[in-house]
């Protein structure tokens, strides 16, 4: 089985199988992570984009890690974003990373649908890093990675995101996955926070982090923009942290085995307090291992050479 | 004399409720007399059977570009799409550069009309100097100069306090106040109709509320001042309900709505295509089903493209930085036949007086939208069964921003006169394109 599409743009457009064809691509790619040696020849020739019209330092960094464990070529392009309206537009941008024979072009943009924009225009693959508030894709699959190891399964867990889903890419990537993946989701914050007709999309909205913490078996916790102060969604970040601070306190409405995950980067002491993001129940920091597993996995699907029951390929089944 | 009979075509003139199969006659570019078997001696026979003959279209919300934006439309080319559509007077709206604020820029579209429009030009000059919402245009000079109605459209006024002048104000010269119902504070960034669509694409949204507040406004400004309000591109069931409503109380208003919003629904934004972005935005298909009610019962007076020209370099990028607007005049037509006329929902006649007699009484366009002896020449011969392939590089207008590309529609002009002379023949079209 392969991926349908030569691009990922976001779970929306994944089925189920593809979902779980990409998880269990990662696992071997993980495993590699304890050995001496991490790299695999898998894409040796192949040249990696990292296109980004904003600034990121683990996302880019994961993929830049990701692409060299395959042994391809990463090249980091980092545009600032004031020539997204000035300066080249992105369609010629992307046309020359082709005629540069770019094989992917992983692309962050501060705009939804940018990098449909390129995949539209391009023959390379593309892979979204994260565009505006639509999806964040490989952060959405690296956290069904995260909870499928550890509670070995997805389907009939219930899970809570919580925060600024309004602005957030990571939520709606994690909607889309762990619907398809069976899971049930609620969605808990501000109202001003929580987008319009969110609840089509298969989710429970409940605006008390308390009651919505009710027999859940995963929180993801969102991070908070705080200047999204600034525009009145919230009154100040003082007011937010005394409703949806995640306390220890408030995490006792939880199940007892609760799994506690944040996208990065935390704002300690603000959504999430230190109590909480060290606690045993917290795996932020193996969510960011699982992410170049992950985005190994989806880089070598998307090279089309993914052949499961083929012994004999190189790099994962050695 | 200069005759010209169209035989044996259903003529529909809503004007004076007529519909049957008949001949037209046409001397010196007037309508001379419609009837039954009227004698064709030395006059230009064209036979129309099986066709529709109707007053000549009039779309009363254009954008032609000129001046200022030749790039993306010119009179010339936006004229000769509008015949290629069937429509033979457009107004002209005035956000161009410089925008229609003062009598030589309506002087200069007049004189440019003249000399390469195909078909009339009506321009709408602004309510407020350089459309900025501050203070009022000259539009007394302006309607000496031409205009036949004001609009700031594309941009909202937003100061309710100078709408209110604008209405009260333009009584004395009985000009139209069109207005572009937007309260800028809720649309803000907005590029789409908000709601589960605009939260899966991560796009912002553009609630209904936004335009159905500044309806609302205008109406009770229209109540207060006794003004004209004539509101423009209808996209929300709300505001047809504002509508039917003010209209049931007896306030000056009449309204438009255009192809789209009674075509397409927001589901259409799913891959970024920017040739569904547009100002009202796509809305969703209880909107649509409450606007064609609201044509079919006459809350709606008439059917207008909003003609937005946008280059392929301006339209083909991010979602968000593409200008708002589609072209329309050339696919004016076939949505009407497909949409209107073959789900049932209007009537030819109900149709054809959205876009003939009403825009010509509202606008107070005097001779015109009617198929009166004496009327003006202007003629529209549709063919209802007319298919054809909605191509790219057939479009005649400068911009090619059409949502409808790539579809198979049914319903076009076969032949559009302007004045008594043929500006538009379907059968010249294709004999050109095969030679």
């Amino acid at each position: 089985m392969q991926l349908r599409q030569k691009d990922l743009l976001g779970i929306e457009h994944l089925d189920r199988k593809e979902i779980e064809l990409i998880l269990e691509a990662a696992k071997p790619f993980k495993s590699l992570f304890t050995r001496s040696i991490k790299k695999v020849p898998t894409l040796r020739g192949k040249t990696v984009v990292n296109l980004f019209y904003e600034p990121s330092t683990r996302t880019r960094t994961s993929f830049e890690i990701a692409a060299k464990r395959l042994s391809a070529d990463v090249v980091n392009i980092a545009v600032s974003s004031s020539s997204v309206v000035k300066g080249e537009s992105l369609i010629d941008t992307g046309k020359t990373m082709e005629a540069m024979k770019a094989d992917f072009i992983v692309i962050r943009h501060s705009l939804a649908g940018a990098p449909a924009v390129l995949a539209r225009n391009l023959n390379s693959s593309i892979i979204n890093a994260g565009d505006g508030f639509h999806e964040h894709p490989t952060q959405g699959l690296l956290d069904l990675f995260t909870i499928r190891e550890k509670k070995r399964k997805i389907e009939g867990l219930t899970v809570l995101l919580v925060g600024d889903i309004l602005h957030s890419r990571v939520a709606k990537s994690n909607i889309w996955g762990l619907i398809k993946m069976g899971a049930r989701v609620r969605v808990s914050g501000p109202p001003t926070l929580i987008p319009s007709g969110i609840e089509n999309m298969g989710v429970e909205v409940n605006y008390n982090l308390d009651e919505a913490l009710k027999g859940v078996d995963v929180v993801n916790i969102l991070r908070i923009q705080l200047e999204r102060q600034q525009e009145n969604l919230f009154p100040s970040v003082h007011e937010y942290m005394e409703l949806y601070q995640m306390t220890r306190e408030r995490l006792a409405n939880a199940r007892p085995d609760v799994l506690v995950m944040h996208p990065g980067p935390m704002n300690r002491g603000i959504e999430i307090s230190s109590e909480v993001a060290d606690s045993p129940a917290a795996v932020i920091n193996e969510q960011v291992t699982n992410g170049i597993a992950v985005r190994m996995a989806v880089l070598y699907l998307l090279s089309g050479r993914f052949q499961p029951n083929k012994k004999t390929d190189r790099g994962i089944h050695e | 004399m200069n005759k010209l009979i169209i035989k044996n075509g259903r003529v529909i003139d809503p004007s004076s409720s007529m519909d049957e199969v008949c001949d037209v006659l046409v001397a010196d570019g007037k309508i001379v007399k419609v009837g039954k078997d009227i004698a064709s001696d030395g006059a230009l026979v064209m036979e129309a059977r099986d066709k529709i003959v109707s007053p000549g279209l009039i779309d009363v919300h254009t954008h032609l570009r000129e001046p200022g934006h030749e790039e993306e439309e010119t009179i010339a080319s936006g004229t000769r799409a509008a015949a290629k559509g069937g429509v033979t007077s457009v107004l002209c709206m005035p956000n161009t550069h410089p925008p229609i604020d003062n009598a030589p820029t309506v002087e200069f579209i007049l004189m440019k009309a003249q000399k390469e429009g195909m078909v009339n030009v009506f321009p709408i000059g602004c309510i407020t100097k350089g459309s900025l919402g501050v203070e009022l245009a000259e539009i007394g000079i302006l309607k000496s100069a031409g205009i036949v109605a004001i609009s700031d459209d594309g941009v909202p006024v937003m100061d309710s306090q100078i709408m209110r002048r604008a209405l009260e104000y333009t009584k004395m010269f009985k000009l139209p106040v069109v207005s572009h119902c937007e309260d800028k504070n809720l649309s803000k960034n907005g590029v789409m109709n908000e709601g589960a669509m605009s939260t899966m694409l991560g796009l912002r949204g553009i609630p209904r509320q936004s335009e159905e507040i500044m309806v609302s406004r205008d109406i009770m400004l229209a109540q207060l001042t006794g003004g004209h309000l004539h509101v423009a591109h209808i996209s929300t069931a709300g505001s047809v309900e504002l509508v039917r409503h003010a209209k049931k109380v007896g306030i000056h208003v009449t309204a438009e709505t255009c192809p789209h919003y009674f075509s397409m629904t927001e589901d259409s934004v799913k891959d970024y295509d920017t040739n569904t972005k547009m100002k009202p935005p796509l809305r969703s298909q209880e909107d649509v089903d409450a606007i064609k009610r609201g044509l079919a019962d006459g809350t709606i007076d008439c059917i207008a493209t909003d003609h937005a020209p946008h280059t392929e370099e301006e339209k083909n990028k991010e979602y968000d930085l593409a200008p708002f607007g589609i072209v329309g005049l050339e696919t004016l037509l076939s949505i009407v036949v497909m949409e209107l006329i073959e789900t049932k929902a209007l009537t030819w006649p109900q149709a054809l007086s959205k876009l003939t007699c009403n825009p010509a009484a509202i606008f107070s366009i005097a001779g015109r939208g009617t198929l009166a002896a004496g009327a003006t020449a202007d003629i529209t011969i549709i063919d209802p069964a007319g298919e054809y392939d909605c191509k790219k590089e057939n479009f005649l207008s400068h911009s090619r921003n059409s949502p409808w590309i790539g579809r198979k529609l049914r319903g076009l002009a076969e032949t559009t006169i302007v004045g008594g002379k043929a500006v538009w023949s379907i059968k010249e079209a294709i004999k050109k394109q095969q030679s």
